[in-house]
């Protein structure tokens, strides 16, 4: 059947089965290689994406159930080519992988969770990646990227009489 | 500099370049890989532990749309060698599918071929295959048992090794001591369970005689093995390095996925891949770690001096030999971990069952051997009512002792145990954490501390091999850099295998900068396939801090000793007044005499008349390096030395568990580790926190249980428990810094170094926390409801 997605602002016409899931749609017909199957049943969240600006397991949905829906994935939270975001650089700094990935979902999730909550404590930033397994860091450097991206982006466009 | 002025970019604190294209979602996973005509394969398993192979029926499943091919196993065997293992063991070969006898439950019996891999599991599940069921064992002790059923009728037995070694004068020692004591411990069937599953997409090309193949894959000799099983030179194999690896720590060896999959597009002449799903994973994707039963009696006197150990080792390695029996082998490096044991007696013994194959995890044995031995160290505190930290002091090898030989046949490179303990006190104080027990205690909590001292060798030679299979002679365990200099005075280097997540391309871009003396980012790192790598042993055994950076590092002295000598020579003098300084040479006399950059390059590319008389044009050297210890093989009395060096870790910590649920919580965590000279602090911090969360899984929550009918339980991540955020606590590393006096930079490994350690503490925590009721545990993992019975019932009697 044929359906209408919106993914990362622009609307994209595909083919596809009722059975076919979201992750399958992203990644084989929209070829947005960023979400990534862990589990696919629902447990590990490599496969999250936004949808309508809140996390969910792209793998646990259908393509059909996203229509009418924003649908954002980590190519849609990246600037530009070679362009990161606060959040993708703050990984970056505080190297907050290792194989890179369960990554995309992380930054997801921390993009869902600072857009609710510029100032999260160091416990709930470990709640909002709760649902998301990384096999390789053992979180710590995840949770300080997070901890780093929220306190740079609260500093964006503060005055400096301001500033800490 | 770095803090301590000794280099100019290792141990600073760098970003880690690869990170760049994983935060956009840019890595290159082979799920990622898409190739023209590619088509899909998924498996039909065995549903039963134990059947022989009847008819299969291939025709409806062919009928269906979309669906190209149904394999099985004797077609495949004909055409194909069975896979490679470790140990002389003919009579149990192992293949990608089930020949006549399928062994366990998952085990792949014929494969698929369709348009889409959902056809392909459509189709997978309309192939009919009779089966008759067939005895079938579990356990490892019932598997040696006179009667037992043989999971390989030819083999005779189930026992596929059967060593023991003994080092010095274990039976003196005993006799000598007025106090022994035994124990048993066993390690539960776990792994590393990366969050990417295997994949391979292999396509042939029969114009060219090539098998291309990308795969997620972290094993030695991969490409050779291929070819070796699919009968065609391994220059007919091109394994693509510049794959990103989801994720590995031992496991990511698809040898049979590959073959299986070679052997399909060879057959079929399109690309196919075969992407395991987390089932196929779990079950059939012969990636289970370790389950170990040991039991260790230790001899020693009134002050808690252990002065010997006898070890005997029963590994159920399930349904067929694989690498798996050799990770009996590695601990024989490390077996009296960081004490000053005198004389050891180990009897390594490896058992097949009807349950699914091992492959390498992490640490490949050391951390079940590591639990075993510090368990011991607790019981024999507990027995002569001293503190276990207290008992560890008596016991550690000493600073003043390095180097020191073990009674195994290894000598340890360096280490300052004592000065690593105590860094890890001066930030808490034993006694305050002694009082914070007593206090949770005081408040109705079971709570206990607990105390791992343990090592992890690195960088081996891998005559573990050798060890256990005479009939192996292999003594060279290699890595390689090449590096070029091109026309414009850019640099490339090179490095040979793939990574998945150790950051090895910016290993080699801080090594080759630290030695040329410019900037890491302006150094290029590539990987070439397999058929224009240098030989590389991959990322196993805690190997390329010390393997591809002491490559990378020779590497870029030669080529810094041409360039000096390129600038001597224009500048017309004596070598020995040449200094590279930053990418220039100059004069060591006469400083503003000097050749930059730009004219050494120029001299070496374009003014051959320039250049010394012998040399070759152009800047290009590549090294090859062996272990730095190099390679003897074992001796007869099995006394030898696989790993040149020898990380030091000391975890404490203290948990307090919920006496109604049984639920441990980890209050405190406090790690100090040496690891020698860090290339990356980012890494090396990532690496031994990802450690620490993947030991407190197997501590706590992961286990390949299997059913009474040998079918495995935990088949999905709701069975089988991943650590998430909530699980791994915050944990206070104190990092000291004693050099490996064998390396080129003073390094050491760090990939395994949590994961080692982690378990013992949590289970020494844990009887810690319930020896007031007069109870113990030591089965890991020790999971909430095995825990919360043992407590239940223990109160109960104890009210009574």
């Amino acid at each position: 059947m044929r359906i209408e997605l919106n993914v990362n602002g622009a609307l994209h016409a595909v083919e596809v089965e009722p059975r076919t899931t979201l992750l399958d749609c992203l990644r084989e017909l929209l070829d947005l290689k960023g979400a990534h199957a862990g589990c696919e049943h629902g447990v590990c969240g490599a496969c999250t994406v936004l949808f309508d600006g809140v996390a969910v397991r792209s793998c646990l949905m259908f393509a059909v159930q996203a229509v009418g829906s924003a649908i954002t994935t980590i190519e849609g939270v990246t600037p530009g080519p070679g362009e990161l975001s606060p959040i993708q650089d703050a990984f970056c700094e505080t190297h907050g992988m290792q194989c890179g990935y369960c990554t995309p979902a992380m930054i997801l999730v921390a993009h869902a969770l600072l857009a609710d909550n510029p100032e999260p404590t160091r416990e709930e930033i470990v709640e909002a990646i709760s649902g998301n397994i990384c096999r390789c860091t053992g979180y710590a450097q995840i949770v300080d990227a997070i901890a780093l991206a929220a306190e740079r982006m609260r500093g964006v466009n503060r005055p400096r009489s301001l500033s800490k | 500099m770095s803090a301590t002025g000794r280099h100019r970019y290792v141990s600073t604190d760098r970003r880690v370049r690869e990170d760049r294209r994983f935060v956009a979602g840019k890595g290159r996973f082979v799920a990622d890989v898409e190739l023209p005509h590619m088509k899909h394969v998924a498996v039909v398993t065995c549903p039963h532990a134990a059947a022989r192979i009847g008819k299969i029926d291939k025709r409806t499943a062919l009928a269906m749309p979309g669906v190209h091919y149904v394999l099985d196993g004797a077609e495949l065997a004909v055409a194909t060698l069975p896979l490679m293992t470790g140990l002389d063991t003919p009579n149990v070969p192992r293949r990608p599918l089930a020949l006549d006898i399928a062994r366990y439950s998952g085990e792949w019996v014929a494969a698929v071929v369709a348009d889409s891999r959902a056809l392909a599991e459509d189709a997978a599940e309309a192939v009919e295959i009779e089966y008759a069921p067939l005895p079938f064992v579990l356990d490892a002790e019932a598997a040696l048992e006179k009667g037992s059923p043989l999971v390989h009728e030819a083999h005779g037995s189930n026992v596929l090794l059967d060593r023991t070694f003994v080092w010095g004068e274990v039976e003196r020692d005993f006799a000598a001591s007025p106090r022994k004591l035994a124990l048993r411990v066993k390690w539960g069937r776990s792994s590393t369970v990366p969050i990417e599953t295997f994949g391979v997409v292999a396509s042939w090309d029969p114009w060219r005689d090539m098998l291309d193949v990308h795969a997620s894959i972290q094993m030695p000799r991969f490409a050779d093995q291929i070819g070796i099983a699919l009968k065609i030179p391994a220059t007919s194999v091109r394994v693509h390095h510049d794959v990103d690896v989801g994720g590995s720590y031992g496991v990511k060896r698809g040898i049979k996925h590959a073959v299986l999959c070679g052997y399909l597009s060879r057959r079929l002449g399109f690309p196919v891949r075969l992407i395991e799903d987390r089932l196929e994973n779990m079950r059939g994707g012969d990636a289970h770690g370790p389950e170990r039963l040991f039991d260790v009696e230790v001899a020693f006197d009134d002050a808690g001096i252990v002065r010997s150990m006898k070890m005997r080792a029963l590994e159920n390695v399930g349904a067929y030999a694989g690498r798996s029996p050799f990770q009996l082998g590695k601990p024989i490096g490390a077996i009296v971990g960081p004490y000053r044991i005198a004389s050891v007696q180990y009897r390594a013994i490896a058992v097949v069952t009807n349950k699914t194959t091992q492959d390498a995890v992490r640490g490949f044995g050391q951390g079940p051997t590591n639990l075993a031995l510090e368990r011991a160290m607790d019981e024999v505190a507990n027995a002569l009512g001293l503190d276990p930290l207290e008992l560890r002091r008596r016991n550690l090898i000493r600073r003043d002792e390095f180097p020191y030989l073990i009674p195994s046949g290894t000598t340890y490179d360096s280490g300052n145990y004592e000065t690593v303990i105590d860094k890890v006190l001066a930030n808490t104080g034993y006694k305050e954490l002694t009082a914070e027990r007593d206090r949770l205690r005081r408040e109705g909590k079971l709570a206990g501390i607990g105390i791992a001292a343990c090592l992890e060798p690195s960088g081996g030679n891998a005559t573990f091999e050798a060890l256990l299979n005479p009939a192996i002679t292999t003594s060279t365990f290699m890595d390689s850099c090449r590096i070029n200099i091109d026309g414009l005075g850019a640099i490339t280097a090179t490095m040979h295998t793939t990574s998945s997540g150790q950051g090895h391309e910016t290993l080699v871009g801080t090594v080759v900068g630290e030695v040329l003396q410019v900037d890491p980012e302006s150094v290029r790192v590539t990987r070439p396939d397999s058929l224009n790598s240098l030989p590389s042993g991959t990322p196993v055994g805690s190997r390329m801090a010390i393997m591809l950076g002491g490559a990378a590092f020779h590497a870029a002295q030669k080529l810094k000793a041409k360039l000096t000598a390129i600038g001597a020579h224009d500048l017309g003098i004596p070598l020995e007044r040449a200094v590279y300084d930053q990418g220039s040479v100059h004069d060591r006399s006469a400083p503003q005499n000097k050749r930059g950059w730009a004219d050494l390059v120029n001299i070496a590319f374009r003014n051959y008349h320039r250049m010394p008389a012998g040399f070759e044009p152009g800047l290009a050297v590549e090294h090859i390096y062996q272990v730095p210890t190099g390679g003897v093989l074992p001796g007869k009395d099995g006394r030898v030395q696989m790993y040149p060096c020898f990380s030091f870790e000391f975890h404490l910590l203290l948990i307090a568990i919920d006496p109604d649920l049984g639920r441990p919580q980890i209050m405190r965590y406090r790690l100090g580790h040496d690891c020698g000279t860090q290339i990356n602090p980012k890494i090396v911090r990532g690496m031994t926190m990802g450690g620490i969360a993947h030991g407190i899984g197997a501590a706590l929550y992961e286990e390949f249980a299997y059913n009474e009918e040998g079918q495995l339980i935990a088949q999905s991540f709701m069975d089988y428990l991943l650590p998430s955020s909530h699980e791994v606590p915050a944990v206070d590393i104190v990092d000291h810094e004693t050099p490996s006096p064998h390396t080129v930079l003073g390094q050491k490994g760090s990939g395994e170094s949590g994961y080692l350690g982690a378990p013992a503490a949590v289970a020494n925590a844990i009887n810690d926390a319930i020896r007031p009721l007069g109870i113990s545990v030591n089965t890991v993992p020790i999971k909430v409801s095995k825990l919360g019975d043992l407590i239940a019932q223990a109160r109960e009697r104890n009210a009574r």
